[in-house]
């Protein structure tokens, strides 16, 4: 699919960005997550500021068959503030670690935000209409001497400009003594979990003063620390199976059934180390950054800082398959240590899911560094690397593939390793859910591209 | 070639021969040149493989250096010039010079629009 021309391949082609021009980046703006909702007519992104910005999909324009529609603003509003904690000496951070949606059930949309201490529920509804015509009212709210009324009419409903509220239905506070790093709702939808750096939390949408704890990996000794948790997600299917992935590389499958502290994990999925490879920095780019489960929920994908591996769910010992982001970096692993870059924490997301036919995960797509991002075919095995840049602002104009050199001699298009700017980083991508259409953030610009249309 | 690794300026350039020469017998995983780089350059780096230094620093991502016992001393001094009786001397002192939350720099909240939006 990948840029070769051939039947099945996606052509990408730039489509929007969003987000300021200029090279100084305000540290509110850099942009912290990044999630379509489950029809893909909601893109929502969230930044440093504790901000959430919705956009909202165009319906297709019959005329212009030729493209699909565009993401204009829906809503925006001030999700987190900053906060003190004078107990703990702690500052407590507004930025936005991450946006999940819940499916839809009515006219209002749904999602979860968070922070690293608490998460919200905000309800984000439309207003088309207000009612006019009261009797004890002026129209512009103040209150009529009653004495002075003499006739009664009925107050009726008229059209208005759309309105687009956002208000915070639910405060999911003080059950994280550390960070949230990630919240995933279940596939029961009544039930949702959210993981710090060493515990997990279950919580029920609609109770906000009690939150049950399905894992605690706290030592007694916090001496004897040696992992920590960094991602947890929910199985698509099963609600009672969750995964999270650990700093040392490995991922535990839980099932809420077998006891109600999730200690003791029912699978445990580790690739085996080459011990004679083993070096300093080893156990750091092992980490794992993210996880995604496959929409069938057989697979799973971990990102760590050189690579994406799937995992078959029935397989523990190994990854089934293993894809090199950025392999020509493991030589730099010394100047991204002392730049703090090898603590990148990069996302990883599958392709959208066909509805027409059983639903597949076959393209894997993820970030790097220079605003590149890479994806990968399972099937074909081939990868290819695009950028994210205004340069290539022209609608549906095919991306072109970007090739980073190694060593050696640098052909002509290729860029050196060396040349790389680190510290534009793609950490956030998502997927549309039906349509190729995908959202890039880049530090602080969000990037849509889209499949050529034939 | 050179098998001992020298001072940090040399380092890097020691490396890089070690790995041209020895690529044509048995080559170094990068990773292990990397490594020796950055032995090289922090000779006093823990022993440890870096891993848990890194999550005792992450767990305790935004601490401040702030005392609540002298800032709660230093608030009562602002609220009356009473001294309350059990509170010793010296902690007037550290309470004035220790940062209060109004005196850490300030993070404004963010009440400006998100560009995305504009």
């Amino acid at each position: 699919f990948l840029g070769a021309g051939g039947g099945n391949d996606i052509q990408w082609c730039f489509s929007q960005v969003k987000g300021a021009v200029d090279d100084d980046v305000a540290e509110a703006d850099i942009i912290s997550t990044v999630e379509f909702n489950h029809s893909g007519e909601l893109l929502a992104t969230g930044d440093k500021g504790g901000r959430v910005v919705i956009f909202q999909q165009e319906q297709e324009n019959k005329t212009q068959s030729h493209s699909r529609g565009e993401y204009n603003v829906y809503s925006t509003f001030q999700s987190h503030e900053p906060e003190f904690d004078y107990l703990k000496s702690l500052e407590i951070e507004e930025k936005i670690n991450k946006i999940r949606w819940l499916p839809q059930k009515n006219a209002a949309q749904f999602l979860l935000s968070t922070n690293d201490k608490t998460i919200k529920l905000w309800k984000i509804s439309e207003r088309d209409k207000r009612p006019e015509g009261y009797n004890l009212k002026e129209e512009d709210g103040r209150y009529r001497d009653p004495t002075t009324v003499t006739t009664l009419r009925v107050p009726v409903f008229r059209p208005m400009d759309l309105m687009v509220e956002a208000s915070p239905r639910r405060i999911f506070a003080n059950a994280h003594t550390y960070h949230i790093n990630s919240i995933s709702i279940n596939s029961d939808y009544e039930t949702y979990l959210s993981a710090d750096d060493l515990r997990i939390n279950l919580w029920h949408l609609e109770i906000t003063d009690r939150s049950f704890n399905i894992v605690d990996i706290k030592p007694a000794n916090m001496e004897e620390l040696t992992e920590v948790i960094t991602a947890a997600e929910f199985h698509p299917n099963s609600c009672s199976t969750f995964v999270y992935s650990s700093s040392k590389g490995t991922i535990r499958l839980c099932d809420m059934r077998t006891s109600a502290l999730c200690d003791r994990h029912s699978k445990l999925f580790e690739e085996p180390e080459d011990p004679s490879n083993r070096s300093f920095f080893s156990e750091i780019i092992s980490s794992i950054s993210d996880v995604k489960f496959s929409h069938s929920g057989r697979y799973m994908m971990t990102r760590d800082y050189l690579s994406v591996k799937i995992w078959d769910l029935n397989m523990e010992n190994r990854p089934v398959e293993t894809y090199q982001v950025h392999e020509y970096l493991r030589s730099k692993l010394c100047s991204l240590y002392e730049n703090d870059c090898i603590f990148d924490k990069f996302e990883c997301c599958w392709n959208g899911s066909d509805r027409q036919v059983e639903f597949f995960s076959l393209i894997v797509m993820t970030g790097s560094y220079n605003n590149f991002f890479r994806m990968f075919d399972r099937n074909t095995k081939r990868d290819i690397t695009l950028e994210a840049s205004r340069e290539n602002n022209k609608p549906r104009t095919v991306l072109k593939p970007r090739k980073v050199c190694a060593s050696g001699k640098r052909k002509k298009d290729e860029i050196s390793v060396d040349s790389l700017d680190f510290n534009k980083k793609i950490l956030h991508t998502a997927w549309h859910p039906k349509e190729n259409i995908i959202a890039v953030a880049t530090t602080n610009n969000l990037y849509i591209f889209q499949d050529k249309m034939n | 070639m050179a098998a001992l690794l020298g001072t940090g300026a040399l380092a890097e350039e020691a490396g890089q021969e070690k790995q041209d020469t020895q690529e044509k017998e048995k080559p170094i995983p990068p990773e292990r040149a990397e490594e020796a780089k950055l032995k090289a350059k922090y000779p006093n780096l823990g022993q440890k493989p870096g891993g848990s230094d890194f999550l005792m620093k992450r767990l305790q991502k935004g601490q401040k250096y702030f005392d609540s016992g002298d800032y709660n001393m230093a608030k009562a001094k602002m609220k009356n010039k009473q001294l309350p009786s059990a509170g010793p001397d010296k902690n007037l002192v550290t309470g004035d010079h220790i940062p209060t939350p109004q005196d850490l720099p300030q993070r404004k909240s963010s009440l400006v629009t998100s560009k995305l939006a504009g």
